[in-house]
């Protein structure tokens, strides 16, 4: 649908965004701007992350849960939305 | 008379038995046995006492039986025996019963002592003898008596010596003390005899150890035991306490199962598109989306807005870790090279850094004597050799090679693509050419204290030995340029092309494959531009090669034969001729700067270089490639064919090293100059200009330094430079950008001083000024040999070579220098344009005010002087308001009412 590329194109047209990719809840890519081997490499990776932070988070307190997982690294910064089924992963380069 | 007498007789006695004795001692205690006065001397008296019942029994009774005169009595010894039988112990006569029992007689004496003579009231005696005595006492002389009495008061006279007589012993108790004062031994003493066998004495003593607990009874102990009386029982106690988890150690032993190699290939899970076409189309994926986008917009927005994760002393820091002081900002003396052999006077005309190998550097020397001098002196000078030195940091005395040329060189670069070749530009316009491959392991291995310098000592020329084959020192020059075809004059200036391009005769520029560097551009007095190519020449007709043999002289073996094909023969590839237009006067070229330079002070292009040389196979290139191919070279487009010239007036000029066909002669014809960087139309700098350099930061930043101040240009921006310098208090000889930091370049001068600028410090004056050397400097060369080494070479007039180290204030540039210093160069353009427009406004108001003068002029000259009066008069009046308006303004006027009244006044 219309709404669904208009909203994945805003994203990447935000200042800095390296790529921007959407992965189900099984680290399998849906929607994707980087090429494949990328894109499977960091949804594999990310999903499993995402997956461990979640359960950390619940752990400590069952009422609670994860919302927003941002890592940031020397070179970029990597911003994971988790959902139930899905997972919108947006790869920025924060640096002037 | 009786009593009186028996006084006197007792008396008597008694004194008699005081002359015989000493004391009288008082009769001792009764006893059980009858006393006897045997101590008075008296054995037979006996005292006694007797009862009043006693003496009434035997009649006794004192002052009626016994009176004074009649003391005594007369007692039957039945009568006493039988008081013994009736009163048995009671009886007073008890004591002395056994004396009475052996009286021989039958009465006994009684006698009342009434004086207690003998220490009882009665005494009895006890022997018949002792009886008669009494009754009858012996007769002493009264006389006697008191003759003794008197005869005591003078003992000497009559003393009779009377030896004494041994008595018993009468012991008095004294025997008492001395029993008590003896000492006696209590113990009786034990005797030991210890005997030892008569070799044991003196030997040698053994001592050993022994446990005391071994033998028994070897020590007494006081063993500890609790004792109850003492004992503190703990009431209270202090411990900390921790719950952990349940924690279980257990261990298991898995099977070693020998290791395997085995791989796994696996492909990740992927969606086939139409699935993904799909999924996309899912309402769910839209929802979330729109959910998510939000919370990923905002960090996205977060990272856009400020970096959160920046640490601001770190960024405010300038770099840290500085070698050395950082306030030191001089330039430290580091070595200085002077050639000590030859005597001539030699100023130092250029110095170049060996490319390569460290602490090597190379001077070329030329005499010092003007023109004229030169003429004059020709002949001597033919005898002495002009040479390049090279000179190596670990031997300041002795040069490691001397490079000869035919005449004084004034300029010359090493190849940059092989080190071993040296091109340099001699007085009299020819190009010579080295060729040092063969000594290069002399000068790549450089020790302190070279092999040949332990026997060399330091002598004049003149001294030594003439048969010394001094030639063997000098590396002879292996080619030189054709005298005729080259140039006619001094060569001034001479570079390497880079080995990313060649240029065929036209000066269109063509790609380099050879990979090294071929062609060499000088310039010269003689006002022209010339261009060469090493390589040898395409020949199609045999007669250049004809000419070529004839001109062969004898060449040495020892001299390479790399550029044998250009020896002697060599000519430009091409010839610009920098004209001034219609006049005659040519610019005159002393320094030129071109676009691409292959910047001699990268090394690590070295490697490239090398592989490309090796790529082509050939140990002497040079010969086997041929110029000529650019017909099959690709021409490189968008190539800036232009440079920058500086000349002998002071010019900066850009012009362009393309040919072009002159349309009506056909002949090949030099563009005319680009432009010319004039400021204000006037040539920049008083004097020569000697250094015209690019920046090795900004391709296009030139530097020119000439007569007594400094200019920075950009390159296409024609308005004038974007610094210039005033004129400095002594002119400007030399000059070179620094190699680490932008905005630093330094500047020799005639003083001998070298200023050193710095334009992010100051662009007014120098930053800094210091004194080399006394005479003028003629070249200054910068090389950064690491981070922390920087060095700079200074030569100067009288032919010595200083060098200097940089300290970590010059060569190290601060955070961002380039950026700063490129926005200077910016605003400094920016600046210039908008002079420049102001300029054409002020232009504009300058016509405009001519014109209004103009008019006004016209206007004027038709008055007659009454009119012109009049206007005077307006004139003077219009100024009297003025002022009269303006000192109200003031205050210092009152208001215009006022005003008649200081009319009136005035």
């Amino acid at each position: 649908m219309a709404e669904v590329e208009e909203t994945l194109k805003r994203i990447q047209n935000h200042k800095g965004v390296i790529g921007t990719m959407v992965v189900n809840a099984e680290g399998i890519p849906i929607r994707t701007t980087l090429d494949n081997s990328t894109t499977v490499q960091y949804a594999g990776l990310l999903h499993q992350l995402t997956m461990k932070a979640r359960s950390t988070v619940r752990d400590i307190d069952p009422q609670n849960d994860l919302t927003f997982l941002r890592i940031r690294s020397k070179k970029h910064e990597i911003m994971v939305a988790p959902d139930k089924e899905y997972l919108l992963i947006v790869i920025q380069n924060p640096c002037e | 008379m009786a009593p009186k007498s028996k006084k006197r007789k007792s008396s008597g006695l008694k004194k008699g038995i005081k002359h015989d004795k000493n004391k009288e001692l008082p009769p001792v205690g009764e006893e059980e046995e009858a006393i006897n006065m045997e101590s008075m001397g008296h054995p037979e008296i006996y005292p006694l006492v007797l009862t009043t019942k006693t003496q009434e029994i035997f009649n006794c009774r004192i002052d009626e039986d016994l009176t004074d005169e009649q003391p005594y009595k007369l007692l039957k010894k039945q009568d006493i025996l039988a008081d013994f039988s009736n009163r048995a112990a009671v009886s007073d006569f008890y004591p002395v019963k056994k004396i009475i029992q052996a009286y021989p007689g039958d009465e006994i004496l009684l006698v009342y002592d009434k004086d207690f003579k003998y220490g009882l009231n009665f005494y009895i005696i006890g022997t018949e003898e002792g009886k008669e005595l009494y009754f009858n006492p012996p007769e002493v002389p009264e006389e006697q008596e008191e003759h003794i009495e008197f005869k005591e008061l003078t003992p000497e006279d009559v003393f009779t010596y009377k030896p004494p007589c041994s008595k018993p012993w009468v012991s008095l108790g004294s025997e008492k003390e001395i029993e008590e004062e003896s000492v006696k031994e209590s113990t009786k003493q034990i005797t030991y005899m210890i005997s030892r066998k008569r070799h044991e004495f003196g030997a040698p003593i053994k001592f050993s150890d022994q446990n005391a607990s071994s033998v028994k009874d070897g020590y007494i102990e006081c063993t500890a035991y609790p004792d109850r009386n003492f004992v503190i029982k703990l009431f209270e106690k202090d411990v900390g306490m921790q719950a952990i988890p349940q924690v279980m150690d257990t261990s298991t032993q898995t099977k070693w199962a020998y290791p395997k190699t085995a791989t796994t290939q696996y492909y990740p899970r992927e969606f086939l598109e139409e699935e993904k076409e799909i999924l996309k189309q899912s309402k769910p994926l839209a929802d979330f989306l729109s959910n998510m986008s939000i919370s990923v917009e905002i960090a996205l927005q977060q990272n856009e807005i400020t970096n959160t994760f920046i640490d601001d002393w770190k960024c405010l820091a300038e770099e840290e870790g500085t070698f050395g002081d950082k306030t030191d900002t001089h330039l430290k003396e580091y070595q200085s090279f002077t050639d000590l052999h030859n005597l001539t006077e030699k100023m130092v005309t250029c110095v170049s850094w060996h490319p390569q190998i460290y602490g090597l550097i190379a001077v070329s020397v030329a005499v010092r004597l003007s023109f004229e001098d030169r003429v004059h002196f020709s002949g001597k000078l033919l005898l002495q050799p002009s040479l390049i030195l090279f000179w190596s940091f670990s031997d300041p005395i002795h040069p490691q090679l001397m490079l000869e040329s035919p005449e004084d060189i004034f300029c010359f670069k090493f190849c940059p693509s092989n080190p071993n070749i040296i091109a340099g530009g001699c007085i009299n316009g020819q190009i010579v050419m080295w060729d040092i491959t063969a000594h290069a392991d002399r000068i790549e291995n450089i020790k302190t204290g070279g092999s040949r310098s332990k026997k060399a000592t330091l002598k004049p020329m003149f001294l030594l030995e003439p048969d010394m084959n001094k030639e063997e020192l000098y590396i002879r020059y292996c080619a030189v340029s054709s005298i005729e075809n080259g140039h006619k004059k001094v060569i001034t200036d001479i570079h390497w092309l880079p080995d990313t391009f060649e240029i065929n005769r036209m000066g269109s520029v063509f790609e380099n494959r050879s990979g090294i560097c071929c062609q060499l551009v000088t310039c010269s007095a003689d006002c022209t531009v010339c261009f060469w190519d090493i390589r040898p020449l395409k020949t199609t007709t045999p007669q250049p090669t004809d000419k070529k043999k004839e001109e062969t002289i004898e060449i040495p073996s020892d001299i390479p034969s790399t550029f044998l094909h250009l020896d002697l023969s060599w000519k430009p590839l091409s010839k610009l001729k920098l004209s001034k237009g219609e006049t005659t006067l040519d610019h005159c070229p002393t320094k030129i700067s071109l676009g691409e330079e292959r910047l001699l002070y990268k090394t690590q292009d070295k490697a490239l270089a090398e592989n490309k040389a090796m790529k082509s196979g050939e140990m002497n290139p040079y010969q086997n490639l041929e110029s000529g191919l650019a017909n099959i070279l690709k021409p490189i487009e968008d190539f800036c064919t232009k440079f920058f010239v500086g000349t002998e007036e002071g010019e900066v000029i850009y012009t362009d090293w393309k040919l072009e066909r002159d349309p009506e002669t056909g002949r090949l014809m030099t563009r005319k100059p680009v432009g010319l960087y004039t400021v204000h139309d006037s040539a920049v700098h008083d004097g020569t200009v000697h250094t015209v350099q690019r920046s090795p930061f900004y391709k296009d930043i030139i530097l020119t330094v000439g007569g007594w101040n400094v200019a920075i240009w950009k390159e296409n921006v024609m308005i004038g430079p974007l610094l210039q310098s005033s004129c400095a208090p002594k002119r400007y000889t030399s000059g070179h950008w620094s190699l680490t930091r932008p905005g630093v370049f330094y500047i020799g001068r005639e003083d001998g001083y070298i200023d050193i600028w710095d334009l992010l410090e100051k662009t007014h004056e120098p930053a800094q000024s210091q004194n080399i050397c006394i005479t003028m400097i003629t070249c200054i060369k910068p090389w950064t040999f690491s981070a922390k080494q920087q060095f700079i070479a200074i030569a100067d007039y009288y032919g010595t070579l200083h060098i200097l180290e940089i300290p970590w204030t010059l060569s190290h540039p601060s955070a961002n220098e380039v950026l700063s210093v490129s926005h200077y160069f910016q605003r400094e353009v920016k600046h210039l344009e908008y002079v420049r427009q102001r300029k054409e406004i002020r232009e504009q108001e300058k016509k405009e005010m001519e014109l209004e003068l103009e008019k006004k002029k016209i206007k004027t000259y038709q008055k007659t002087k009454e009119q012109l009066e009049a206007e005077l008069k307006l004139e003077y009046e219009s100024y009297l308001e003025l002022e009269r308006t303006t000192l109200i303004n003031l205050g210092l006027l009152k208001a215009p009412d006022m005003l008649p009244s200081f009319m009136e006044m005035m």
